[in-house]
């Protein structure tokens, strides 16, 4: 079930030292898995990237709520894998795209599973983000639980309308999702007025100078993730661009009749 | 017939029913009470598979939950959910209650007939044309409902059907439920509206923290104020004066307006005739 995506994404308080870590060396490594999963493309340093996230995110207690995350993205990668490969795009090439697709998934489910919104949004402060942005922003990442309860219960609500979602081919069974996505729309414009005028009704942006109760302070073991983390993706930069690293690619690919 | 063995459901390692039995017999009427959060939308879902046991079993006319799916066994077992936005998605009403007949394969001849004949009962003709986006509440709740009772399910269940009606539409509903329950279908209602049942005279399942509490004749249940209260309900007005009129011999357990009236007028006009 796609909504086991969502599922991978929540934030659940507990007590472990990635919980504890400050926001900011968090989006750090996330974004450096980004970016290096951006400039690599050989399928080696890609499954390095996935296997380096193992012990944290054992570290988090998060393993079966990660392995939920790849499982819901597991549809989209297949897509990719699929539409490269039959693009005539190599075997080896299609897989490092899927791995790539994955390793961006977990990276993020490790952030988001870890992160609370209100340390994303004391995070997107000090990053000077106008606050009816950054406001915005968490409150988007707040309301994914609801919304995934929600369209889990449309779900139900026209299943038992006769509804059969995994009948036909993909065109038929697209359309079949049609009486889940326009309830699903429907309330989620209909929770964001009510969203704003609560907000309204309570003054919200009447003053131009926030200040936060909460502060962010980073411990010297913040710092070391957070040099480490530099390191590795300067390590990283400079291998893309002088170090050639070996290539698994077979040139295993479909028959050009295919293309 | 509905049978409910041994169930046992957990959300994610979160037990919320534990060892449920029920028997609801063909044509019975069912009321499922109880506080907030007691489990009586997840028990309902497993009435047509959308829910399977963690442990145990549900059985629909002797047909496992397990052994069949949630399209076929929803032919059987009309469920209407508790908030009809989480269903509506058509252009017209018309469409909307169509929907259902047209997953079940009817011709497009029965599908005019039954839709027309349940807007007409729930008094909606007059929106076939509308938007249901465009409908109140209370009527977008009667929407859903037409668009389950359609299809002409042999068990009916009703997750809060009274939420959001007017006095007016509340006693058309009970005629609707009432009528249908003496043509032969099961109704199962789940609801928090004493006076609801009282009016509707039902036998009542009471759950609480998911378990079953109690279970009997809506009079017998409802009228017991420690058990009522132990599912976070009050017990209908009636019910609260006659119980304190107990000592001058009145029968807590008379839940009924006219019951109650009838037992009073007795009473006064005895004693009428014994100070003459
Ligand atoms: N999809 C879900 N995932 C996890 N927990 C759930 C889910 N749905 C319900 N629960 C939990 O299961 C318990 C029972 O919920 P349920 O909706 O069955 O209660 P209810 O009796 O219908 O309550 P209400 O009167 O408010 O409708 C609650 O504690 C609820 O938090
Ligand atoms: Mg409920």
């Amino acid at each position: 079930m796609s909504l086991k995506l969502f599922e991978g994404f929540r934030f659940t308080g507990k007590r472990t030292p990635i919980h504890r870590m400050d926001p900011r060396p968090k989006l750090l490594i996330a974004s450096s898995i980004f970016l290096l999963s951006i400039l690599f493309t050989n399928i080696i340093v890609l499954l390095i990237l996935l296997i380096a996230q193992l012990p944290l995110i054992y570290l988090a207690k998060s393993l079966r709520r990660w392995s939920n995350s790849l499982r819901g993205g597991a549809v989209l990668a297949t897509l990719i894998f699929i539409m490269n490969f039959l693009t005539g795009s190599t075997l080896v090439f299609s897989l490092s795209m899927t791995l790539r697709f994955l390793v961006l998934i977990s990276a993020f489910s490790l952030f988001f599973l870890t992160t609370s919104p209100d340390d994303l949004g004391l995070v997107l402060e000090r990053l000077h983000l106008p606050y009816t942005l950054s406001f915005t922003f968490t409150t988007a990442v707040r309301l994914v639980p609801t919304v995934a309860l929600e369209a889990q219960t449309i779900v139900d609500a026209q299943r038992s309308r006769g509804l059969e979602l995994d009948r036909g081919n993909i065109i038929e069974r697209l359309r079949r999702h049609i009486p889940i996505l326009i309830p699903l729309i429907v309330s989620a414009i209909r929770r964001s007025t009510e969203l704003a005028e609560a907000l309204e009704s309570r003054a919200f942006g009447s003053c131009e100078n926030r200040e936060s109760l909460i502060t962010l302070s980073m411990k010297w073991t913040d710092y070391f993730v957070a040099i480490a983390t530099i390191i590795i993706l300067l390590v990283g930069i400079f291998v893309r661009l002088w170090i050639p690293l070996p290539s698994l690619d077979e040139s295993i690919r479909l028959p050009s009749i295919w293309v | 017939m509905i049978e409910v063995k041994g169930l046992y459901f957990s959300y994610d390692g979160n037990e919320v029913l534990h060892n449920i039995n029920i028997t609801i017999h063909d044509g019975e009427f069912i009321a499922i009470m109880g506080e907030n959060g007691a489990g009586k939308t997840t028990l309902i879902k497993h009435f047509n598979g959308l829910l399977k046991p963690s442990k145990g079993e549900v059985l629909i006319d002797g047909v496992s939950t397990r052994e069949a799916t949630v399209a076929s066994l929803s032919r059987k077992v009309g469920l209407v959910f508790q908030n009809p936005d989480h269903q509506l998605f058509s252009e017209t009403v018309f469409q909307e209650v169509a929907f259902s007949m047209r997953n079940y394969g009817y011709p497009e001849e029965t599908i005019r007939r039954r839709v027309n004949f349940i807007l007409e009962t729930l008094d909606l003709r007059s929106y076939a044309e509308t938007s249901p986006f465009m409908l109140s509440g209370g009527e977008r709740k009667r929407v859903a409902l037409a668009s389950i009772l359609v299809s002409d399910p042999k068990h009916i269940v009703l997750d809060e059907p009274t939420i959001g009606q007017d006095h007016q539409q509340k006693e058309k509903l009970k005629n609707f439920i009432v009528q249908m329950n003496t043509q032969g279908r099961t109704v199962i209602i789940v609801t928090h509206d004493v006076e609801f049942v009282v009016e509707c005279r039902p036998k009542v399942i009471l759950l609480s923290k998911g378990s079953i509490l109690a279970e009997g004749s809506y009079d017998e249940i409802l009228s017991d104020e420690d058990l009522v209260r132990r599912a976070s309900l009050v017990p209908p007005q009636i019910g609260l004066l006659m119980s304190s009129l107990r000592d001058l011999g009145f029968n807590p357990a008379t839940l009924d307006v006219y019951q109650a009236k009838s037992a009073i007028e007795k009473r006064l006009l005895s004693n009428v005739s014994k100070t003459l």
